[in-house]
């Protein structure tokens, strides 16, 4: 093989891996990529059936139910508008709390059910997750705290 | 009078760093001897003016005045000393003077280490130099000045971030930036070659040492940053894949690629332009981990200033700084030709895919934290790019890098006889290959797959990196510093890849509710739950859980996971507790009260973690230790009188 012709192959072959890499990326981006609805747009019926997406929210006052002594926890996401019941099992995080806002991670069960695998709340007591307030805004004008 | 004499010297600072980018700049362009003298007093000047503005701020912490709007909302009278100190650097106007003095810092060792470089040419490094803390002192000056009064002055502050009393966060930010701005250096040297129009070997063995320099520095503050998430957050992991650790992560792929490039501009004379494009991309990363935490368009556990005008500063800079040095790379690099060729199987060419697949990581990590910005700007939806993006993505390419390490670090320069290197090769391949299984199926119990081929790749490239050198120790060949930190660091590579993969594949986690006196099995290790004490802090009170570890009725541990509240911002904060143990680490974070007597808790077991952070540290004093190389230090300019465009010829 002339050099000229070697290295015609690396270029090729480098091109090539570059190819299958980005496609391989664009296929895990597409497969992987989780999208946030807020209660108004899943009472619209936006929200995907049986996939998994971000619910974001406040934490509605006096929803919080917990059967005693076990990490099974139940509570009501809402907008203000709409509201969404959440089923959980797990550790929650320091800063949930009701009032406040929070992003679960998790289904919408065909009984309206949000089964949440990951509960989100972030670590500043003024902290409000961007999508939430903006979507509060949205909804309610006056009643969006100031993040 | 503090503040005020702080902000004063900011101001002069301003001018300072205006006068320094001027003379080193216009200085060799019309080739004025006296202009490029004039560069050293201005950034000698600069410097200590910065220093002195860093020392007002540090002070008007330590004396805790609250006239001062910037340490009213971080610093309380219950603060202890040293998170007083540390609360200097806790906010975003005060991280900024400190990226600023570090600037100042490495721009005055730049200063001291170019005696031995042609004048035109230090006075340009520094010049852009001067161009980048100009930058950013106007930046501070304009949007985020930290010496603002607040009048009425407050009787008590709001604290600094409860998160951030800890020391290894203390430390974070000044290693993480000492990273990014050290890239700058890189990146000053880039700008001066351009404007030289030439670029030799020389100045390759001139710009590694800074750039290894930076990168150890990064690699460290990274490192710091994931012990801190590890212990702090009571999630239990390493890296989240969260954007502002993406934002430090892209420099650092970037980074590496160019320490590797640049070994090869220095050897053979080769890949300038890309060296050069390396360079720059480096910076200009480091630039925009900058603006994606401190201008809250990125929002996670570590952007607590959201304020668009700062964003929108931070992206012209920028553009200006990023689409300035483009422009002159397309102009200039056609003239930095590369003369020589190599063979398929040369160093070269594994150098070449090491290069392309650092870089292919870094644009998928890139792709996935800028993805959500992009996607919300054009209004496609909200969407979040997690941890099953990353994962894969970012194996993908990194994963055939281990392999082609572990076989090109035999491969010679320039000629592509690989097949007479092959026996170290295979026979290290073989063995890591047999300690993969025996690990594998002998000591964790299962689980190959992925785990198997990572496994045998991490200790291939251990005992890979060891051949070369225990053969110059058997022969009574000199070992430079530089082979010794490039082995060091490869073999902590390789140890970061086995820890990594151990604790991916083998981690035991379960989220349990216990009662007092209850006990459960995790990872064969028994928990028992013991209640749960007050405790009580300087400005925090809490509980803590106390639970007792054994394995087969042999007492192992006592852990006391912390929840604690702090009394100024009344946030809860968790205190993991944490049982280091040579194998692995067994971890206990307290969750909350159940009711019934019972309390959750996050119980796991994680086989090597502290290897990932000890590997990240040896990666780190591997740099180090090749950058304290005699030949960078030696090296001169060729006595040869350079020939391009603007030459200072009086000089």
């Amino acid at each position: 093989m002339t050099p000229r012709r070697r290295r015609l192959f690396l270029v090729l072959g480098i091109l090539a891996g570059v190819a299958i890499a980005g496609v391989l990326t664009l296929q895990a981006f597409r497969e992987n990529v989780m999208f946030f609805f807020d209660p108004s747009q899943i009472a619209k019926g936006e929200a995907p059936a049986g996939e998994r997406f971000r619910l974001g929210g406040m934490v509605e006052e006096g929803s919080v139910v917990r059967s005693p002594g076990s990490l099974q926890v139940q509570f009501v996401v809402t907008d203000f508008e709409q509201s969404v019941p959440v089923h959980y099992t797990g550790v929650l995080p320091d800063l949930f709390r009701e009032g406040q806002g929070v992003i679960a991670h998790g289904r919408l069960g065909a009984d309206g059910v949000f089964t949440a695998d990951e509960v989100l709340a972030k670590h500043d007591e003024n902290y409000m997750p961007p999508e939430v307030q903006r979507s509060l805004k949205a909804v309610h004008p006056q009643g969006a705290p100031e993040g | 009078m503090l503040p005020e004499l702080g902000h004063f010297a900011l101001v002069l600072a301003l001018l300072l760093a205006a006068l320094q980018a001027f003379f080193g700049l216009a200085g060799p362009a019309i080739g004025r001897g006296r202009w490029m003298a004039a560069v050293i007093p201005a950034t000698a000047g600069q410097a200590v003016m910065v220093v002195t503005a860093f020392a007002c701020l540090v002070a008007s912490f330590v004396g805790l005045d609250f006239s001062v709007a910037y340490v009213a909302q971080n610093a309380n009278s219950a603060l202890p000393l040293i998170y007083r100190i540390a609360a200097v650097w806790g906010a975003h106007e005060g991280s900024l003077l400190l990226w600023i003095l570090l600037l100042a810092m490495w721009t005055v060792a730049v200063a001291f280490g170019a005696t031995r470089l042609p004048q035109h040419f230090s006075a340009r490094v520094l010049g852009v130099l001067g161009i980048v803390s100009f930058g950013f002192l106007l930046f501070t000056l304009a949007t985020s000045n930290p010496f603002l009064r607040l009048i009425p002055a407050a009787a008590d502050g709001r604290d600094l971030n409860p998160l951030l009393q800890d020391p290894a966060l203390a430390m974070h930010p000044p290693l993480l930036y000492a990273g990014y701005v050290g890239f700058a250096v890189a990146f000053a040297f880039a700008i001066a070659a351009m404007l030289e129009g030439k670029l030799d070997q020389t100045w390759a063995r001139w710009t590694r040492p800074w750039t290894l320099a930076a990168w150890a520095f990064l690699t460290v503050g990274i490192a710091l940053g994931s012990w801190w998430a590890y212990y702090e957050l009571g999630w239990g992991g390493y890296w989240f894949w969260d954007p502002v650790e993406n934002a430090s992560f892209m420099p650092w792929l970037i980074g590496t690629a160019l320490i590797h490039s640049l070994a090869v501009t220095d050897k053979r004379g080769l890949f300038k332009s890309w060296t050069l494009l390396l360079s720059i991309i480096a910076f200009s990363l480091s630039l925009l981990g900058t603006f994606l935490v401190r201008s809250g368009v990125l929002v996670s556990v570590h952007s607590f200033a959201a304020d668009p005008a700062r964003g929108v500063f931070i992206l012209a800079f920028l553009v200006i700084m990023v689409g300035g040095a483009l422009a002159l790379y397309a102009w200039r690099a056609p003239l930095l030709k590369s003369a020589a060729g190599f063979e398929f199987t040369s160093r070269e060419s594994f150098l070449l895919f090491n290069n392309i697949l650092l870089v292919i990581a870094a644009t998928t990590v890139f792709g996935g934290t800028l993805a959500p910005l992009i996607s919300d700007t054009l209004g496609l939806g909200t969407l979040s790019v997690g941890t099953q993006y990353f994962n894969p993505t970012f194996l993908l390419p990194m994963l055939p890098m281990i392999a082609l390490a572990a076989v090109g670090m035999h491969a010679n320069w320039k000629r592509g006889r690989l097949a007479e290197r092959s026996r170290p090769v295979v026979v290290t391949g073989l063995i890591a290959l047999a300690i993969a299984l025996a690990l594998v199926f002998g000591y964790y119990g299962g689980r190959p797959g992925l785990a198997l081929v990572s496994l045998a790749l991490g200790a291939w490239l251990v005992l890979s990196s060891l051949v070369d050198p225990i053969d110059r120790l058997r022969r009574g060949l000199s070992m430079p510093r530089a082979i010794v930190g490039m082995t060091l660091a490869h073999i902590a590579l390789g140890v970061f890849v086995i820890s990594v993969t151990a604790v991916e594949t083998y981690t035991t986690e379960r989220d349990v509710a216990l009662a007092r006196g209850e006990s459960i099995e995790v990872g064969g290790y028994d928990f028992r739950f013991d209640g749960i004490d007050d405790v009580h802090g300087p400005n925090y009170d809490g509980v803590h859980g106390i639970v007792q570890v054994s394995r087969e009725g042999r007492p192992i541990a006592t852990l006391h996971p912390e929840k604690r509240r702090y009394f100024v911002q009344q946030s809860v904060m968790t205190e993991a507790g944490i049982e280091s143990q040579a194998g692995r680490d067994l971890f206990v974070a307290l969750g909350e009260d159940l009711g019934a007597g019972r309390w959750s808790l996050r119980i796991q077991v994680r086989p090597l973690i502290n290897y990932v952070w000890l590997a990240a540290l040896l990666m780190a004093l591997g740099g180090c230790i090749a950058a304290s190389d005699r030949r960078y230090r030696t090296a001169r300019a060729p006595a040869t009188v350079p020939v391009g465009a603007g030459q200072g010829s009086t000089a």
